[in-house]
């Protein structure tokens, strides 16, 4: 996906273009308002992460611009104030939805999806490997056409995968991405999420192998 | 607030005493000059009259042939006559020596000319006594006659009783029209007062603007200071405002780059006790920032709680805006949310409140919920609105339910779950403001449940 960040503290805008990056994810960066309204008029994004306080304005005022020039690319606004009736006033203007900084990358994904979602534009960001489809936006997953209903950690997982066929991910890494920092797991429960993908995949072309001391990597027959 | 200020007299109550007590001193006043001078004038009358006695039997006396001779006539006494039958003596005396009459009568040196009155008892009553002295001439030399004529008071006590009586009655009609008088005075004085009190009681509690109705000239020192207090709140207010969120961007924004630093590092290292070590790390920012976030929005509540602004609202609107805010969150632990609500439930509250104290409430149930489990959220409206929120988490422990509500505090089996102990403060703040409650209870199948009740 395209992403468009707009954050003028340099230390954490790379912080989140690094994470982004690992992900697969395109991104620019603006660190002004002047530089975000001229990014935006010149590339597609799917997506804007925007931040509030800027040195050369309120990123309100960007929000505000954006909406007025009928621009309909989904903004999540990234604020580091906490006043309740902020974040109202966010979403009056046109925000899709908004996170306080610090926050959990993972929880940032999480919105951006739904917000996506609800947007429902993505069928370019469509995954194949083998027989299977994996749509990781809308949440769809088809077996040789066919639909199935994966919960969303199967699909977290699936998604990994599916964006590096044939690589090793240890128990660690996995769980890293699929637990959230104050849920206490031991690296085992990634098997039980393993074992389910597993059976759903039975009838595809694709294999989880398990590599003894190393982790999972899929597999395509 | 207002019980801090300590009540001297009213001022009503003192206007009005000092008016009152004026009136009061007025009206005695009054009272003891009239009766003096009206006791003058009739004593006046009465020495007039016992002067004009003593004249004529002084007039009578004559020297014929060495011998003194008063015929006075009957006329001198008889116009001493009274209704009130007072008694009337007199005495006569030739150099120093008395002629005729009383004896007894006290007496007192005079020189020939005009008569003298004066007061004195005589056979244990009171009397007036007015006495003339004359000089005859006669071949024999010179005598001096003089005589006293005495009369009891009988009838002028009465007249004064009556004069007193009048001047009671006028006195106290005096005294009850000035008081009268002197509560509607005060009525009138307090009034714009009463009227300034009013219009700032009335106000919301947000408008901090400046009195702009008209005042008496007395009252413009109190008010423009008034006016200049409110402009300095609002402008503090404003200043702490804009501080809270300018300190929560100054923590928070570090502690961004932190955590995503550690996020992104730890996607790369592969080494056990590195990783443990980054994952604690970002626990401790999730702490740190959430704990500086809940101490700013309990500090807000705080300040809201004491001028509550009170709208018309639906409990599942908020209820429901609230869930689907956290859905994505849910939806990361495979959580779901069960959501069973009467479309509307009216409450009358702030809005900011409401949706702070609901917020924690759901984030509570989320982050003790285990994955793949369901969240129960129930609102609905029968003596009070009421939301029950039910997780199928460890529940509350029972020997703690009563003082998991206190700031701080948290439950003993919440180790490992970042929290600042200030969330079910806040819910709990929020419900008594609104004159609510709020009931922790644990679920017979495990599980806690919180009931918000308005």
């Amino acid at each position: 996906m395209k992403f468009l960040l707009v954050e003028d503290n340099m230390e954490l805008a790379q912080a989140i273009l690094s994470r982004l990056r690992l992900d697969g994810h395109v991104i620019d960066h603006a660190a002004k308002i002047q530089d975000a309204i001229a990014f935006s008029e010149l590339g597609e994004y799917d997506l804007i992460l925007l931040d509030i306080m800027l040195p050369d304005g309120d990123g309100r005022d960007f929000l505000q611009r954006h909406r007025q020039g009928r621009k309909d690319t989904p903004v999540i606004v990234l604020t580091a104030r906490s006043q309740v009736s902020d974040r109202i006033t966010l979403l009056d203007l046109g925000a899709d939805d908004y996170v306080t900084k610090p926050f959990d990358h993972a929880e940032l994904e999480a919105r951006c999806r739904a917000v996506l979602r609800r947007r429902a534009g993505s069928a370019r960001n469509v995954t194949q490997v083998g027989d299977v489809t994996f749509d990781p936006v809308a949440g769809v997953v088809q077996v040789a056409g066919t639909a199935i209903k994966l919960r969303n950690r199967e699909l977290r997982l699936l998604e990994l995968f599916m964006n590096a066929p044939g690589q090793i991910f240890s128990k660690q890494k996995l769980v890293d991405r699929l637990f959230s920092y104050d849920e206490d797991v031991s690296d085992n429960a990634i098997e039980v999420y393993v074992g389910r993908l597993r059976k759903h995949l039975e009838t595809s072309s694709l294999r989880i192998r398990t590599s003894r001391g190393l982790g999972y990597s899929l597999e395509h027959d | 607030m207002t019980d801090t200020v300590r009540a001297s007299a009213s001022l009503r109550r003192r206007l009005t005493l000092v008016l009152i007590g004026g009136a009061a001193v007025l009206a005695l006043l009054i009272y003891f000059f009239v009766r003096h001078y009206a006791t003058q004038i009739a004593q006046q009358g009465q020495d007039e009259v016992l002067g004009a006695s003593v004249t004529s039997i002084l007039d009578a006396a004559v020297i014929r042939n060495g011998t003194l001779e008063i015929d006075f006539p009957y006329a001198s006494l008889s116009m001493l006559n009274t209704a009130s039958d007072d008694r009337v003596f007199y005495a006569i005396y030739r150099d120093g020596e008395v002629l005729s009459g009383y004896p007894s009568l006290p007496r007192r040196a005079v020189e020939p000319g005009g008569p003298m009155s004066w007061t004195a008892v005589f056979d244990g009553t009171p009397v007036r006594i007015t006495t003339a002295a004359r000089r005859l001439i006669a071949a024999e030399g010179q005598t001096v006659i003089s005589v006293s004529v005495a009369q009891t008071q009988d009838a002028l006590a009465g007249t004064l009783r009556n004069i007193s009586q009048t001047v009671a009655l006028f006195g106290a009609g005096f005294f009850l029209m000035a008081t009268a008088l002197s509560f509607w005075a005060t009525s009138a004085t307090i009034g714009p007062l009463k009227r300034l009190t009013t219009s700032i009681t009335r106000r919301g509690p947000q408008d901090l603007s400046p009195v702009a109705k008209p005042v008496p000239a007395e009252m413009i020192p109190l008010v423009s200071s008034l006016n200049n207090l409110m402009g300095r709140l609002d402008h503090s207010l404003r200043q702490s405002e804009d501080f809270i969120a300018e300190a929560a961007h100054r923590v928070r924004t570090p502690l961004a780059t932190v955590r995503s630093h550690a996020e992104a590092t730890l996607q790369r290292v592969e080494k056990e006790e590195n990783r443990k070590a980054l994952r604690s790390m970002v626990r401790a920012i999730d702490e740190s920032s959430r704990a500086a976030g809940q101490l700013l929005d309990h500090a807000m509540i705080t300040f809201r709680a004491d001028h509550l602004e009170r709208q018309t609202l639906n409990l599942t609107e908020l209820v429901t805006d609230i869930v689907s805010r956290l859905e994505p969150v849910a939806e990361m632990k495979d959580i779901a949310f069960r959501v069973e609500a009467a479309p509307v439930v009216p409450v009358s509250g702030d809005p900011i409140l409401l949706q702070n104290a609901i917020r924690n409430l759901i984030d509570n149930a989320l982050k003790y919920s285990p994955g793949e489990s369901v969240i129960d959220i129930t609102v609905c409206m029968d003596e009070t609105a009421r939301l029950t929120i039910c997780d199928s988490g460890p529940g509350f422990p029972p020997e703690q339910m009563a003082g998991l509500v206190d700031r701080f505090a948290r439950g003993a089996n919440a180790e490992g779950i970042t929290g600042s102990g200030l969330g079910l403060t806040i819910a709990q703040d929020v419900a008594v403001a609104h004159n609510g409650h709020l009931v922790l209870s644990n679920r017979s199948s495990g599980g806690a449940c919180v009931t918000f009740s308005l």
